[in-house]
């Protein structure tokens, strides 16, 4: 990974952040107290265990980011619902698929956050990743014939297009755009 | 009908739908035919089901300590829960415990070098 | 609410009931651990209603520590049932592929 001293402190600010917010929630109280409290603390955890580092390259847009959310809260409901009904259906019996599904973009949080949106959603499954090709092997739950399953691979490379119209940086953003002008 | 009114019908909603969810995933553990397809029913009462109760219990409280506490829960959950199924999903497809047949195609396997086609990988039941 | 709370009781029993059967019938052990994961799923639920119904937050934090360490039973018997399998493309291990799984085969006819 780029080990440029500057990436380095951004991507522990954010870390440290990120655990003052989960400080400030444990305690439920939002005050200077917790707050600074909570720094200290998470300074101290983030010097004393250091992980491998997470570079987070891109900024977050917040319309794209609510854009994201919404979609992934309606295909929750309707994923959902539709594996209730099939549970409820009698002598019915739903074939499913193993699909590979190539991700445009090639970094490690793009390959995580992808996968763990699609096995948020209920009928989709990771089964297996290839970190080096990027790549994700999806287990499909009720699809019936070769066309479901290549619409459900266009649904995915739209869910990593949306993750990364969200957070990602301006070239992996080009890197999206540039797929989907030559289909 | 005030506004408590309303906070309590929308609690009891969401309260039923998330138990709704949990037995439907109850009813698919029990009669999917094979482990991947039973995983797929045990995501729901993970997810969407656990969330649903969850606004339902933070509507009913309706303190900032609580709330505070339950969106922790439900982050937590949201974060472990695919790990956790990635691990098992992972384990079910090398040991080859699910219904060949029931797949209408199977790129994973096409991926494997020879002699490590699916039929070649151990064989479970030996 | 009382209404409310028992038919919510009653939904989640029987889910609770269902995936005990799973639990008892298996047939393999990673079919045990999802069912065991529902069981969870259930029993995070049905706190929470306990909580939401009494208008009491004492069961919260018991809440905090299933949602965090829940998973950690299906990653280790998930990590411990796979058997090692040479990465599609990279060189093959054919001797360290582990010819016979002693103890991962539970409940395996």
């Amino acid at each position: 990974m780029t080990a440029r001293p500057n990436s380095r402190v951004r991507d522990r600010l954010i870390a440290v952040g990120a655990l003052t917010a989960m400080w400030m929630l444990l305690w439920g109280v939002f005050s200077w107290a917790t707050f600074l409290s909570g720094l200290i603390v998470c300074a101290v955890v983030i010097a004393a265990f250091p992980l491998p580092p997470v570079t987070f390259a891109g900024r977050p847009r917040p319309v794209n980011l609510v854009r994201f959310t919404v979609k992934f809260f309606t295909d929750l409901v309707q994923a959902s619902a539709h594996l209730a009904w099939t549970a409820f259906r009698f002598r019915y019996e739903a074939h499913s698929a193993v699909i590979a599904v190539r991700l445009t973009v090639r970094s490690d949080l793009n390959l995580t956050l992808c996968g763990e949106a699609v096995s948020l959603i209920p009928g989709s499954l990771i089964v297996d990743t290839d970190r080096d090709a990027g790549v994700l092997y999806i287990h499909v739950f009720d699809v019936n014939d070769r066309q479901a399953v290549e619409q459900y691979r266009r649904e995915v490379h739209a869910l990593e297009a949306r993750i990364v119209r969200a957070i990602g940086s301006d070239a992996e953003l080009k890197q999206i755009t540039n797929e989907k002008g030559q289909p | 009908m005030n506004l408590s009114d309303v906070v309590n019908v929308l609690a009891a909603a969401c309260l039923l739908s998330g138990a709704f969810l949990s037995l439907a995933a109850g009813l698919g553990l029990l009669r999917f035919p094979d482990l991947l397809s039973r995983m797929h029913a045990a995501t729901k009462p993970q997810v969407l089901g656990l969330l649903l109760i969850l606004t339902g219990t933070a509507l009913r409280l309706g303190t900032v300590v609580d709330i505070t506490t339950l969106i922790l829960v439900g982050a937590f959950q949201l974060a472990t829960a695919p790990v956790a199924a990635h691990m098992v999903g992972r384990a079910a497809y090398r040991t080859v415990q699910f219904r060949r047949d029931l797949l209408i195609t199977d790129e994973l396997a096409a991926q494997s070098p020879p002699g490590q086609t699916a039929d070649s990988r151990r064989p479970e039941q030996s | 609410m009382t209404v409310v709370a028992f038919a919510v009781a009653v939904l989640l029993a029987a889910a609770f009931g269902m995936a005990l059967i799973r639990v008892v019938y298996g047939p393999s052990t990673l079919d045990r651990i999802v069912a065991n994961d529902v069981l969870l799923a259930i029993t995070v639920g049905a706190i929470a209603t306990e909580a939401a119904y009494t208008r009491d937050a004492t069961g919260l934090p018991i809440l905090l520590g299933l949602a965090l360490l829940g998973p950690v039973a299906s990653i280790a018997v998930g990590r411990f049932a796979a058997p090692a399998r040479p990465i599609p493309g990279s060189a093959p291990h054919e001797d360290e592929r582990p010819e016979s799984q002693p103890s991962d085969r539970g409940g395996q006819p």
